[in-house]
């Protein structure tokens, strides 16, 4: 396992910040249009982070004009230019399937308060 | 074949690209390989290579091998396979064969001995449909009919039936290299790689490249 380490070791990246399940995150995504590059801000809940190493991924899901848009991101994908945290959630799971069947006040996540 | 190398396959992973887009690839640990003996169009009636691969202890080898290791005066190894390349003159006795002879674009071919299935059913080996499982069908997963009746009143051979399956050799081919470390030995090759993990693989140049 180790010479799987040291190939990832290359690619990992460290300089997105620490979020967790239930964080409201803006994802900034590069996005290639012909020879043009432009960012693109993305912003939900996370939803789950599946995975580890470099083929670790996480998924925000969001409302959009009112249908719900799951997306799910490679952590260490260069098409990701950072990662910025708007609030952090106070969860009791890993997962937060729970959230797909719900609506409006119901799929609302409490915030994490830190002393 | 005009190149070729052992490894041993470490596992699988994924890597970007300079686009920024996820590639599976298998790790292999590629050699270094050592030539332990030459045949000659003289000698044996053709031209090929013989390399070792994997360092082990002396004990660990018989001594008729011993003898041919020292003949050669190289370290004994886990691991002799014959590599009949299309011309060795580039090669001599105790010559060390690196991952970089093969580079980053080429296409591969790479042989081992894949996962063994065991005593598998007609389904699983020969990619069979199954019967009904409910509302009172007695045909679940069996082979189905073995032909025609009283003519011709036997089973052809060759008929697709269930046993053995995978532990044999095989071939993945076209493989495109997606790095090469020959400090560390590593061979990235995009796609999977047949057998299980630590297993011996031979990395060849592709026949239809």
């Amino acid at each position: 396992m180790d010479l799987i380490k040291y190939v990832e070791s290359t690619q990992l990246r460290n300089d997105l910040p620490d979020f967790n399940v239930g964080d409201t995150v803006k994802v900034h995504v590069k996005v290639k249009e012909g020879n043009r590059e432009r960012i693109q801000v993305y912003e939900g809940v996370v939803l789950k982070v599946q995975g580890g190493g470099l083929t670790e991924t996480f998924t925000v899901r969001r409302i959009s004009y009112g249908i719900g848009v799951e997306r799910t991101f490679p952590i260490h994908s260069p098409k990701i230019d950072k990662v910025e945290i708007v609030r952090r959630g106070k969860v009791r799971r890993a997962k937060l399937n729970y959230l797909r069947g719900r609506v409006g006040k119901a799929a609302k996540i409490k915030e994490l308060r830190t002393r | 074949m005009k190149k070729a190398i052992l490894g041993k396959k470490v596992g699988m992973t994924q890597v970007f690209d300079a686009e920024g887009r996820a590639i599976p690839v298998t790790v292999i640990e590629a050699g270094p390989n050592v030539v332990v003996q030459k045949k000659t169009v003289d000698n044996d009636g053709y031209v090929s290579i013989q390399v070792g691969f994997d360092d082990i202890a002396e004990r660990k080898v018989v001594k008729p091998l011993k003898g041919h290791f020292e003949k050669a005066k190289v370290a004994t190894k886990r691991y002799l396979r014959e590599l009949r390349l299309e011309d060795t003159k580039a090669y001599e006795v105790g010559q060390e064969i690196k991952a970089d002879v093969f580079a980053v674009g080429d296409k591969v071919d790479i042989s081992g001995v894949s996962k063994g299935k065991g005593y598998a059913g007609a389904i699983k080996r020969h990619n069979f449909h199954r019967g009904p499982m409910s509302h009172g069908s007695k045909y679940h997963r069996s082979a189905g009919s073995m032909g025609a009746s009283s003519d011709p009143s036997r089973t052809f051979k060759g008929k697709k039936l269930p046993g053995h399956m995978g532990a044999e050799n095989t071939t993945v081919q076209n493989l495109e290299v997606i790095k090469v470390d020959p400090d560390k030995n590593i061979l990235l090759v995009k796609g999977g790689v047949p057998g299980i993990r630590g297993s011996l693989v031979m990395i060849k140049d592709s026949v239809k490249a």
